[in-house]
């Protein structure tokens, strides 16, 4: 029976059975426990009304990032609900002793980038937050999946939650992709192959050279959006990359348990023979950048191709489906999106805020100018993140450009602390949902990589960022159709 | 949590795959620390116009809808966002029931413990559902949970799958914090026997 080769989902889901009974779902047992402001105040207040204490404080850590104002200066909270549900979040950890890293404490951020960076998640770990994305943290072979008020509240008061378990789906990545091409491009290719329902009931493992060859902020941008194909979960199995990046950080293990944890995280790998319940092969050899052109995450496109036909269609659901979205973004049917007009660029949000994110936006816009009309914000995702680009000059680079450098938070990707889309603005965002309304109502969304998003910001317009890879020349001299295409295409 | 009983309505369709929880309700109403309330804010921006009035074309703002309580829609709802603020919302509004061809994961479970039921059919028996002039579909729908039936009209009845457990939550109404808490004993021993607790 142990011989059974196991996958790395396998083997983290059966250490943390704590009991399964016959035609019930398991009581599985939760390592760590994220919490922040918008889905934990009822869930409070469900164990505040039957009395119940929090189990683990321990294992407990909140933040505040979805409604923070992410201006310097006076913290002024977007509007008084806002304010509530943040004080309802301070006075909860307060009553129940929970750690909060709290607006300007230094140790704040967006949840998903302030466990890596804090060392609170680890591999083997089980993982939850009310909050989808919470698949991120699979990039260190922890299996992290986002749950609903009602399950805050039962880990709250058990460290337990009721689970069925998913099926596995290894996705590998063949090939290795060329310059201007990153981690979110190949992500976005992968919603556009197997669409937002593809890995539904599934939970992911990433696998490839591609892969191996990644930083933990790259492995971190794949898992993120493991949700926008409907997966449970996301995982990459650990390896040097995944220790020499947990090395030293404040809630690693240190010293001898250092070493011991090692060896253990060490097994965490899929077996030889391991089986897997689905089988998805991507090759990136040949893939452009990406970005999306419709109203969902896999409607997804290459750079230089061209919007798609509803025409063209399989199905009369999938006609009108990217029918509908087309008339929401204002695009037109078989048309190529380089030029498109961008109002504002965001570069933030858990999918793309870390150092690699910013270093990579940098790259273009360093000795650049944005584009006159288009507004750019450029948003860290924690404290750590912010002053770490501020120590090595990458803010300089951004408000040298004249784009806004702003404090961390999620801002434009949920568009509740302010920051938000006009109706009909075009912004091109390195966050993970395009839905309709999602950066604010009737704003439209492209989403794509930081180098995108900066070659955008640069050139106002849709661009390929390989243009401005290939030839690095700095300001606007190096967009000399953009204003006219602005002009012909608005 | 209320139990579940027997629910006879006619549907409203809404014949759109891939409906997002940021569609259901908009992040923007997420800013409350209650669960009521949350009925007028479903389906807001489908709903509302810019000054707030009613798009009268949607079809929950027909008068003829008022009441019905079994939602019909297109592939994959409620994919997208954790917000538990959608089932909420689905249910002050009214709704008991959703029929569709599949449902995102944490949906399902939200929903779950929301006493909503979820019926997963066919494409053949979906695309039923949704055909003629899908705001408008006339049939009552009568959904039995025990003997796990959804018929239609007068003499068609199918029959839907849905796992023991959450069969059993639905029809006893049954807390699943109160069963959880149910097994502290083996969560001590879990934890007493793990290192680094
Ligand atoms: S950045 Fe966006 S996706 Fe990430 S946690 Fe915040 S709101 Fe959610």
């Amino acid at each position: 029976m142990s011989n059974t080769p196991k996958t790395l989902f396998d083997k983290v889901w059966q250490s943390h059975i704590v009991v399964q009974e016959d035609s019930c779902p398991a009581v599985f047992y939760i390592d760590l426990h994220l919490i922040h402001e918008v889905t934990s105040p009822q869930a409070f207040a469900g164990l505040k009304a039957r009395g119940l204490p929090v189990r683990r404080k321990s294992r407990t850590v909140a933040t505040m990032d979805h409604v923070i104002p992410t201006l310097s200066g006076k913290l002024a909270v977007i509007d008084a609900n806002a304010q509530k549900m943040l004080d309802a979040l301070e006075q909860n950890c307060r009553e129940h002793d929970i750690v909060l890293f709290a607006a300007g404490s230094g140790r704040e951020g967006i949840v998903h980038v302030i466990g890596p960076e804090l060392g609170l998640t680890q591999p083997g770990m089980t993982i939850v937050c009310g909050d989808s994305h919470t698949a991120t943290h699979g990039a260190f072979g922890a299996f992290a999946f986002g749950i609903g008020t009602s399950e805050v509240e039962h880990v709250l008061a058990t460290q337990c939650l009721l689970q069925e378990k998913p099926k596995t789906l290894e996705v590998v990545f063949e090939g290795m992709p060329g310059p201007g091409v990153t981690a979110k491009d190949i992500i976005l290719a992968l919603c556009a192959q197997i669409g937002i329902g593809g890995a539904t009931g599934h939970v992911i493992e990433y696998r490839g050279r591609v892969i191996d060859a990644m930083s933990m902020d790259e492995r971190m941008t794949i898992c993120n959006m493991s949700i926008e194909v409907g997966a449970r979960a996301g995982m990459i199995a650990p390896d040097e990359t995944t220790f020499a990046y947990l090395k030293g950080r404040e809630s690693s293990p240190a010293g001898n348990a250092w070493d011991k944890a090692v060896a253990d995280w060490e097994l965490l790998k899929s077996d030889a023979g391991a089986e897997f319940d689905k089988r998805v092969v991507l090759d990136l050899s040949s893939l452009a950048p990406m970005l999306t052109y419709g109203t969902n995450p896999g409607m997804g496109m290459q750079v230089d191709g061209k919007i798609p036909n509803p025409d063209d269609s399989d199905t009369a659901s999938e006609k009108y489906a990217i029918g509908k979205a087309l008339d929401y973004m204002g695009l037109e049917a078989g048309q190529a999106i380089l030029g498109q007009p961008i109002d504002v660029v965001f570069i933030g949000s858990c999918t793309n805020s870390r150092m690699q994110d910013l270093r990579d936006a940098a790259s273009i816009l360093k000795g650049a100018k944005v584009h006159p009309t288009t507004r750019t914000l450029i948003v860290p995702g924690s404290a750590a993140v912010k002053a770490e680009a501020e120590r090595t000059g990458l803010d300089k680079i951004f408000i040298d450009a004249g784009a806004e450098w702003r404090n961390p938070g999620c801002s434009m990707c949920i568009a509740m602390n302010g920051d938000a889309l006009e109706p009909g603005q075009y912004a091109m965002s390195t966050s993970n949902r395009n839905f309709e309304g999602r950066q604010g109502k009737g704003g439209r969304t492209f989403l794509a990589s930081p180098l995108m998003a900066a070659a955008a910001a640069i050139r106002g317009c849709v661009t390929d960022v390989r243009e401005l890879i290939e030839n690095p020349v700095s300001g606007q001299e190096s967009a000399p159709a953009s204003d006219t295409d602005r002009e012909t295409r608005r | 949590m209320k139990a579940f009983t027997e629910v006879q309505s006619k549907a409203i369709a809404i014949a759109v795959d891939d409906i997002d929880t940021d569609q259901i309700i908009p992040a923007r109403f997420l800013k409350t620390i209650d669960k009521l309330g949350l009925g007028k804010s479903l389906f807001a921006d489908w709903r509302y116009r810019e000054d707030g009035s009613e798009t009268p074309d949607f079809v929950l703002n027909k008068e003829s809808m008022s009441g019905r309580s079994i939602l019909v829609a297109g592939n994959n709802f409620g994919c997208g966002s954790s917000r538990e603020h959608a089932p909420w919302a689905l249910w002050a509004w009214g709704f008991r029931v959703i029929i569709s061809t599949s449902f995102a994961d944490i949906f399902r479970n939200n929903a779950l413990k929301n006493g909503l039921l979820l019926v997963e059919v066919s494409e053949s028996i979906h695309k039923a559902l949704l055909t003629g002039d899908s705001s408008d579909t006339d049939a009552v729908l009568r959904v039995n949970l025990e003997e796990q039936t959804l018929s239609i009209g007068d003499n068609n009845t199918i029959s839907f799958e849905i796992d023991a457990f959450s069969k059993k939550c639905l029809l006893e109404g049954l807390d699943q914090l109160s069963y959880l808490l149910s097994f502290q004993e083996s969560i001590e021993k879990y934890e007493s026997e793990r290192p680094g607790s």
